[in-house]
């Protein structure tokens, strides 16, 4: 076994009910590396939703919890005033994140609370059977969509930075090293660290929006349908010739600014203005 | 040189680290791991330049890469 996981993982839980190939896995392994880098395993905590991706804390040897449907962020949010000291990571996905969850996705961002939000996007519900999710590409044709997806794929990245996130990622399981410099840099930033990981469901997706149940094939249509972007870049498909650009996603770290005013820093100086503390 | 081990225990046999590997240390093999799939066996590993992309893609951590620094 992997040295790392020797020190994050409870051996006892193990096997991991991951599918052969499942990106979570590598997702797992960049967080823990990232916790590692950070050296904060003792201050760390996580919380989870539902979904095969909300299992990827239930293995790691921290503080976790596990809760409903959708609510993962209330629960964080609720954990972070209690408990300010902790650095909170949430583990979603993007059927738990952006559709049950997406109205508390939407005011969690607007405050920009310091929690780091990884978003364990796989464009399809993967533990229910194939189901189109809002992720799911135009015209994939999956359980609930026979005749091809009509509806637009969300943009997660896109919808917190409009709302004011002040940490905004997106990578593919394709690019761990990047996935794991952003995990640590979102878990280091204060305020909302929204990192969103396209990964590969070999078995639903692979079936139905890609057409290729190979997990390490569907890691090079990654990198084939993505463009690097630089941080801080104002229209990154205006300056890029249209071909370069058809039907690829951008990757990389879309907004990262350290001054935005944090949630708790504006819920201390709102008690220290009314005296109360 | 590099001390290359996969873990028959953890592997789930998804190939992933064939194709990851710019050496192509990696090969299919007709070993079996607990799950009853093929595991990969390690051949030429002094090859090896210890990028380490094969411990970061493993999705299950079955393969461990010992370089003589680690120690």
């Amino acid at each position: 076994m992997n040295k790392l996981y020797e020190k994050y993982i409870k051996k006892e839980s193990l096997p991991t009910l991951f599918c052969p190939g499942c990106g979570n896995g590598i997702i797992q392994r960049a967080a823990m590396e990232a916790i590692e880098m950070n050296g904060c395993k003792e201050e760390t905590a996580c919380v989870s939703g539902i979904g095969c991706s909300s299992w990827i804390p239930c293995y790691l040897q921290l503080d976790v919890i596990h809760t409903m449907h959708g609510r993962a962020l209330p629960f964080a949010e609720g954990l972070k005033l209690a408990q300010p000291d902790k650095k909170i990571m949430v583990f979603t996905g993007d059927g738990d994140c952006v559709a049950i969850g997406g109205n508390h996705l939407l005011h969690a961002a607007a405050r920009n609370i310091d929690l780091t939000v990884v978003m364990v996007n796989n464009n399809i519900y993967g533990m229910t059977g194939g189901q189109k999710s809002p992720t799911t590409p135009l015209e994939a044709k999956t359980k609930t969509s026979p005749y091809g997806c009509i509806d637009m794929p969300m943009d997660a990245c896109g919808l917190v930075m409009t709302l004011g996130a002040s940490y905004v990622a997106r990578w593919t399981t394709a690019h761990p090293v990047q996935l794991t410099r952003s995990i640590a840099e979102g878990m280091n930033h204060k305020g909302f660290a929204f990192i969103e990981v396209l990964s590969q469901c070999p078995v639903q997706a692979g079936k139905n929006v890609w057409g290729e149940k190979d997990p390490a094939k569907i890691m090079d249509l990654y990198k084939k349908y993505t463009y690097m972007t630089k941080t801080g870049e104002v229209d990154p498909a205006g300056a890029r010739s249209a071909s370069a650009i058809e039907g690829k996603l951008p990757i990389g770290v879309f907004r990262n600014d350290p001054d935005a005013p944090e949630y708790l820093e504006k819920v201390e100086a709102k008690l220290a203005e009314c005296g109360i503390r | 040189m590099a001390n290359i081990t996969v873990d028959g225990t953890c592997c789930k046999g998804c190939n992933i680290c064939l194709t990851v590997c710019p050496k192509g240390i990696f090969v299919k093999s007709r070993k079996r791991n607990t799950y009853g799939t093929n595991m990969p066996a390690v051949e030429n590993a002094e090859a090896c330049v210890g990028c380490r992309m094969c411990e970061r893609l493993c999705p299950d951590g079955a393969i461990d890469v010992d370089t003589e620094g680690d120690k």
